[in-house]
């Protein structure tokens, strides 16, 4: 396709003006050898960094896989953990107190935080918009997501464990838990009302129908899925946190439905095998950790196909 | 406001890239000419869609060349493709020969960063770094092959004297080049590609997002410069055709119609498509 | 007025009978109150911690509690600089770490990776954001430490001559396993963050600089860098506010040596790790300091954020359309900057 070019096109030198050969033409244009080492380093280096980035992830699933796995076994879902920490896996039990504790909590925060979450994110895209107050609930929503775990945690002992004067129980982790997941509900589900566009809701207004109507029927389903994987997220995030049920939800061995009683927990459980001073439930917290991962990676992918199908924008 | 130099005497004579400088002479070899640009059966695709559909035209040296014709009819796109900036779009190629007096810029072993720095290319809409100082953008191009103080400032200056912008700016080189009018961003674009010296310059739709008083700035700058560098303009404007371009190219539908002198091209033109357009008929 | 449609049976739309504009008024009148009461109820927590955390400053005084050099629970005498600083150095060494990395990845896939393994990437190192804190702490402390233990100590030895950073003994919790687990928690929202900063750079720059006959890395360096600093290090300081507020994983892999450790491979303590240790059984004016220290680290994560989001926004504000997308990875990271594109 091309004239053959003679001469190095790298070399910068003079170029002759009157000269035919094809070589020399662009010989002064090119870069200097320099600027293309550097720009070859430049690159590998990015692609090292990238690398790197990827590294961890790998050996994480890797040791997750491989140790976690070898623990999985029918007993370990549905036996409780026994206090016992001898050698030898069968009388170290299981997990199960620990999933359905998850499940549990985990349930009731989402049932708190996802109805007021949205109703906050209704009122700040349908009422507040940009008024002085909305601009401060914004504000203090933000404050709420930068907020450390557990520091949650303390609020809801403050108030609900030293206040009351009662223990812990489960549904306190879950307030705990929820406090947790209410700004980033709030703020994913702000940001699908926003996409929501105006004109959908005036042709609605226009119509007559009154403003409750047009949120519940028209504004509300259209960012349903965008919702929802807001939601997801923030379900998964709060599943795999254990510092704001260290002082509110405890933990116990046993399967315990009732949510107003100590009630144990994926994190917590895998928690306490890591930090107790025997190797023989290090096994366990492997299995129940990749458990917790997996639980975890099954809402994040549920989401992400989830918001992969809504197409707002 | 102080007049800008109208002739090239009047710009900084330590001007490296001429070895003489006289306007409206024919330079005597060796002397700096810019370089003619040849396209032969040049397509381009974006994906499988064909936009440029084997064009073959030649833009003259030190002439200005004026495309027109109706939006959509590719001729940004085969513009584009000279200074090998069409294939920065993903999924999008070309083939064909674009050769620069005779070497092809396609050619395997060519280094298009070199094409590049040779072609240069001044946009629709003014695109100053914005985080750059006026002399920071014009020093861009140079300072990527030398960093030397010295180099740079006589770089600068001449750059700037050549675009017709030195007397404005000089005493503020320091201050933000997103800061300036619209005209002056563009004429300060221009000099960032005169700083590297090329051969060819492109220029696809100038003028569209400037007022009339800077694309007549424009026009005149582009009227002493086309006796250094070669000079491509795409543009929409019939009437910036026929006042700046020696020689006019007509574009329809990715296809070359038919290129001529600008005056044939606008009152005695060959091809009846062409006598449409430029009265108007569509467009 | 007699031939204006009506909504239902026979009286004119403009004559909305008072009954019927209850339900409006109810949703925005309890919805408004809904949100002030999170509001009264954020404020009152800050307000209760303050005061469970009083006994403990009026022991100590505010500046001798914040920066006493002692937290020795037997005596009752509670400093938190050590806690304060372990917090400060496994954060900087978080940031030291994982932002050039995040930067790395986000510049590569924006910039320099193949349109088509773009997506896979991305989502790859979004990946790393799922894993929960204690499995982060189960990995680190099960896996990484020791594999690193050796060329920890290695490390030391060569860099003795280095205040704090080289020299000591290096122990399996320590200063330094807990940064580097710290700077692959925060790389996704670094990189996230990042790579929507990036990717609202408009074309014409980008084109500009290749214009010129610039190579790849000159571009991403002219037109590219200059252009998304701002966004870059309001994300670099949302990944500290992570980093500073991380419990889990520090409190597994930091130790619990009351005093400042004198050496990065040596233990220490963090604000966060100390309440997830101490707190089961603290009474009386330790529990007290805990609770300030738990405030402390409240305002610390305060200020960051703060300032990050600043940062951050003021860099969604000059990214016109794409700019949502900053923001959005913010709040939510990559899956919500992509969702509300639409990408």
């Amino acid at each position: 396709m091309s004239a053959p070019t003679t001469g190095p096109i790298g070399a910068p030198g003079p170029a002759g003006r009157g000269q035919a050969t094809g070589g020399d033409r662009l010989a002064r244009f090119a870069p200097s050898a320099a600027r293309r080492r550097r720009d070859r380093f430049a690159r590998a280096s990015i692609l090292a960094g990238t690398v790197i980035a990827l590294v961890p992830l790998a050996l994480i699933v890797y040791y997750l896989l491989s140790k976690g796995l070898s623990s999985w076994s029918v007993s370990f879902f549905t036996t409780d953990p026994t206090g016992s920490t001898f050698f030898g896996g069968s009388s170290i039990g299981g997990i199960k107190s620990a999933i359905l504790g998850t499940i549990e909590i985990v349930a009731l925060a989402s049932a708190i935080a996802v109805p007021l979450g949205v109703g906050v994110a209704i009122w700040l895209v349908e009422y507040g918009r940009s008024g002085w107050f909305a601009q401060l609930v914004r504000f203090f929503v933000d404050v709420l997501t930068g907020v450390p775990s557990i520091v949650f945690g303390l609020f809801v002992y403050i108030v609900l464990v030293v206040g009351t004067g009662s223990t812990y129980a489960g549904y306190k982790g879950s307030i705990a838990l929820s406090l947790l997941m209410l700004p980033i509900v709030i703020r994913s589900a702000e940001v699908v009302l926003l996409l929501v566009p105006g004109a959908l809701r005036e042709s609605a207004l226009a119509l007559g129908v009154p403003r409750w109507r047009v949120i519940f029927s028209v504004v509300l389903p259209t960012a349903l899925p965008g919702m929802l994987t807001g939601v997801l997220l923030a379900v998964a995030r709060a599943a795999g946190e254990t510092a704001p049920l260290l002082f509110t939800a405890a933990a116990t061995l046993k399967t315990n439905f009732n949510l107003g009683g100590f009630m144990n927990s994926l994190p917590v459980q895998i928690y306490k095998d890591v930090t107790s001073a025997t190797t023989s439930v290090e096994h366990r917290a492997w299995g129940a950790a990749l458990t917790l991962v997996v639980m975890i990676l099954l809402l994040n992918l549920v989401a992400r196909l989830i918001a992969r199908r809504s197409r707002l924008a | 406001m102080t007049p800008e130099p109208t002739t090239p005497e009047m710009a900084d004579p330590d001007l490296e890239i001429r070895t003489e400088a006289k306007p409206g002479t024919r330079p005597s070899a060796p002397a700096k000419r810019g370089l003619s640009v040849k396209l032969e059966q040049l397509r381009a695709f974006y994906g499988a869609s064909e936009q440029v559909k084997g064009i073959d035209l030649e833009f003259r040296a030190n002439e200005v060349t004026a495309i027109i014709g109706p939006s959509g009819c590719g001729k940004s796109t085969m513009v584009r493709c000279i200074n090998r900036m069409h294939e920065e779009i993903p999924g999008a190629r070309a083939e064909g020969r674009v050769l620069l007096e005779d070497l092809d810029v396609y050619g395997p072993s060519v280094d298009v960063v070199a094409v590049r720095r040779a072609v240069g290319m001044v946009f629709q809409k003014p695109n100053p770094f914005p985080t750059m100082s006026i002399f920071d953008n014009v020093a861009a191009g140079p300072r990527l092959s030398s960093r030397r103080r010295g180099d740079l400032r006589a770089k600068v200056e001449s750059a700037l004297r050549n675009a017709g912008l030195w007397d404005e700016v000089a005493d503020r080189l320091d201050e933000p080049g997103a800061g300036l009018s619209g005209g002056q961003q563009q004429r300060l674009c221009i000099a960032r590609s005169l700083a590297v010296e090329p051969e060819v310059i492109l220029m696809d739709e100038p003028c569209s997002a400037l007022d009339p008083v800077a694309t007549l700035k424009i026009e005149e700058l582009i009227d002493e410069l086309k006796t250094r560098v070669t000079i491509v303009i795409v543009t929409h404007n019939m009437q910036q055709a026929a006042r700046v371009a020696d020689r006019t190219a007509f574009m329809l539908d990715g296809k070359l119609v038919e290129i001529g002198p600008t005056q044939e091209i606008f009152t005695k033109p060959n091809d009846p498509r062409t006598e449409e357009y430029v009265t108007g008929k569509f467009g | 007025m007699a031939s204006v449609p009506t909504a239902d049976g026979g009286r004119s739309l403009l004559e909305r009978p008072p009954l019927a504009r209850l339900p409006d008024r109810a949703l925005k009148y309890g919805l408004t109150v809904l949100s002030a009461l999170i509001l009264a109820l954020i404020v009152y927590f800050f307000v209760r911690l303050i005061g469970q955390a009083r006994p403990a400053f009026a022991k100590e005084g505010v500046f001798g509690f914040i920066f006493g050099n002692d937290w020795n629970v037997g005596a009752e005498h509670f400093g938190a600089l050590p806690l304060l600083v372990g917090t400060l150095i496994t954060s900087a060494l978080a940031l030291l770490i994982g932002v050039p990395v995040a930067v790395a990845a986000a510049v590569y896939a924006t910039e320099l990776c193949p349109p088509r393994l773009r997506g896979a990437l991305t989502m790859l190192v979004e990946l790393l954001a799922a894993v929960p804190s204690v499995v982060y702490g189960l990995w680190g402390i099960f896996f990484l430490a020791p594999k690193l233990e050796g060329a920890e100590q290695w490390l030391a030895d060569r860099l003795s001559f280095v205040p704090f950073i080289g020299g000591g003994h290096a122990t399996i919790p320590n200063y330094f396993i807990t940064g580097l687990v710290l700077a692959i928690m925060i790389l996704p929202i670094v990189s996230a963050i990042a790579r929507e900063v990036m990717a609202t750079v408009p074309a014409d720059h980008k084109e500009a600089a290749l214009g010129l006959g610039a190579t790849r890395w000159e571009m991403i360096r002219l037109a590219v860098l200059p252009y998304c600093r701002s966004g870059i290090v309001g994300g670099a300081m949302l990944g500290l506010g992570r980093a500073i507020g991380e419990t889990i994983a520090v409190t597994i892999l930091i130790g619990d040596a009351p005093r400042l450790g004198h050496h990065l491979v040596e233990q220490g303590y963090s604000l966060a790790a100390v309440i997830a240790n101490e707190f089961g059984e603290a009474q009386g004016v330790h529990r007290s300091a805990l609770f300030a220290a738990g405030l402390v680290l409240f305002v610390l994560t305060l200020l960051v954020n703060g300032v990050a989001r600043y940062l951050v926004v003021r860099a969604a504000r000059s990214g016109g359309q794409r700019g949502r997308g900053v923001e959005n990875a913010a709040a939510g990271g990559q899956i919500l900057a992509d969702a509300a594109i639409g990408a």
